[in-house]
């Protein structure tokens, strides 16, 4: 299992109409870790290098995920803190907000992680996530010239997603 | 919120682009021809059949589990029946159903009443052992091991 494999992805640069964008950032990892894809709308501030980016967010989710499950009061067995859950087991968290930003994940059982970082008013991204999923799978799975597990480099997902998160609320 | 109901793999079916059957019967078809030229002998063209379908696989999980809203199957009983009823509903347009499950619940067959990929086809006797279909069983296999379950 290949985790962190380096990807060497340097964040694309804004789009040039950067005001209208309703979100910040985009990141999407697979099941091992590997950043498939990450990008920015409107991001002031960077405090670390892409690789250590990507690799705390993706620490992040998997700490978030494990602790979640553990700490389910309605859920009658719970493994051992730290013990991997396949995905879509058990509970899974799908946003947090904090004064800045809200943060919101979507996982599917095939491991794909999409996390959508906005501004804190958002409401609820479950379906706008379910949606980008399904933009994934048109235009990056179906995609004969793209080997998956590798970062996606894809025109068309680009654009329909700049398309897209520029009407969510 | 609560969660989508899963949708069934006849609403599914419906809504995507369909493909003429005949062209694809064909097509597969003239896919297994070429593998026998060239490659002759019977087992290299199961074996590269079943690559194929995991290459498939591997990639038509996200589109199954996007399109098809189903949660996290509970034990292998019901994976089976979501492939067989929703799966090859969705993909082929064919309903298949499980039968045979052996003693443990670790094994069955999955039949297909009306397969489109052998409309049309005779193998002749040189071809004993050739698994027409083994693309389908690849497939299976590569869109399994995605969601971590490791079979044979």
């Amino acid at each position: 299992m290949q985790f962190f494999g380096g990807s060497d992805i340097s964040p694309s640069p804004p789009a040039p109409t950067a005001s209208g964008h309703n979100a910040h950032m985009m990141y999407m990892f697979n099941r091992n870790g590997v950043c498939l894809f990450y990008r920015e709308w409107n991001r002031p501030l960077r405090t670390l290098n892409p690789q250590q980016d990507h690799k705390l967010m993706f620490g992040l989710l998997f700490s978030l995920k494990s602790l979640t499950a553990k700490m389910d009061p309605t859920s009658a067995e719970k493994g051992n803190l730290g013990v991997p859950q396949l995905p879509g087991q058990g509970c899974s968290f799908h946003s947090f907000r904090t004064n800045t930003y809200k943060l919101s994940f979507m996982e599917s059982p095939s491991g794909i992680k999409i996390i959508l970082v906005t501004h804190p008013r958002t409401g609820d991204l479950r379906e706008a996530l379910k949606y980008i999923y399904n933009l994934y799978v048109e235009y990056v799975a179906k995609n004969p010239v793209y080997a998956p597990g590798t970062p996606i480099k894809c025109e068309l997902f680009n654009t329909n997603l700049d398309q897209y998160v520029r009407s969510i609320s | 919120m609560p969660a989508a109901a899963p949708r069934s793999g006849d609403a599914i079916f419906a809504s995507v682009e369909h493909v003429n059957a005949e062209l694809f019967t064909l097509t597969y078809g003239a896919i297994v021809r070429q593998l026998l030229t060239d490659l002759e002998e019977v087992d290299e063209v199961n074996k590269q059949l079943d690559q194929m379908g995991y290459n498939i696989g591997i990639r038509l999980i996200d589109e199954f589990l996007a399109k098809a809203n189903v949660s996290r199957c509970v034990d292998f009983k019901e994976t089976a029946e979501t492939i067989a009823k929703v799966g090859f509903k969705m993909f082929l347009g064919v309903t298949a159903s499980v039968t045979n499950w052996d003693a443990d619940g670790t094994c069955c067959s999955i039949v297909l009443e009306d397969n489109p990929l052998v409309d049309f086809v005779e193998l002749p006797d040189t071809c004993q052992g050739l698994y027409y279909c083994n693309v389908l069983s690849g497939v299976i296999r590569g869109a399994l091991e995605m969601v971590s379950v490791h079979e044979d």
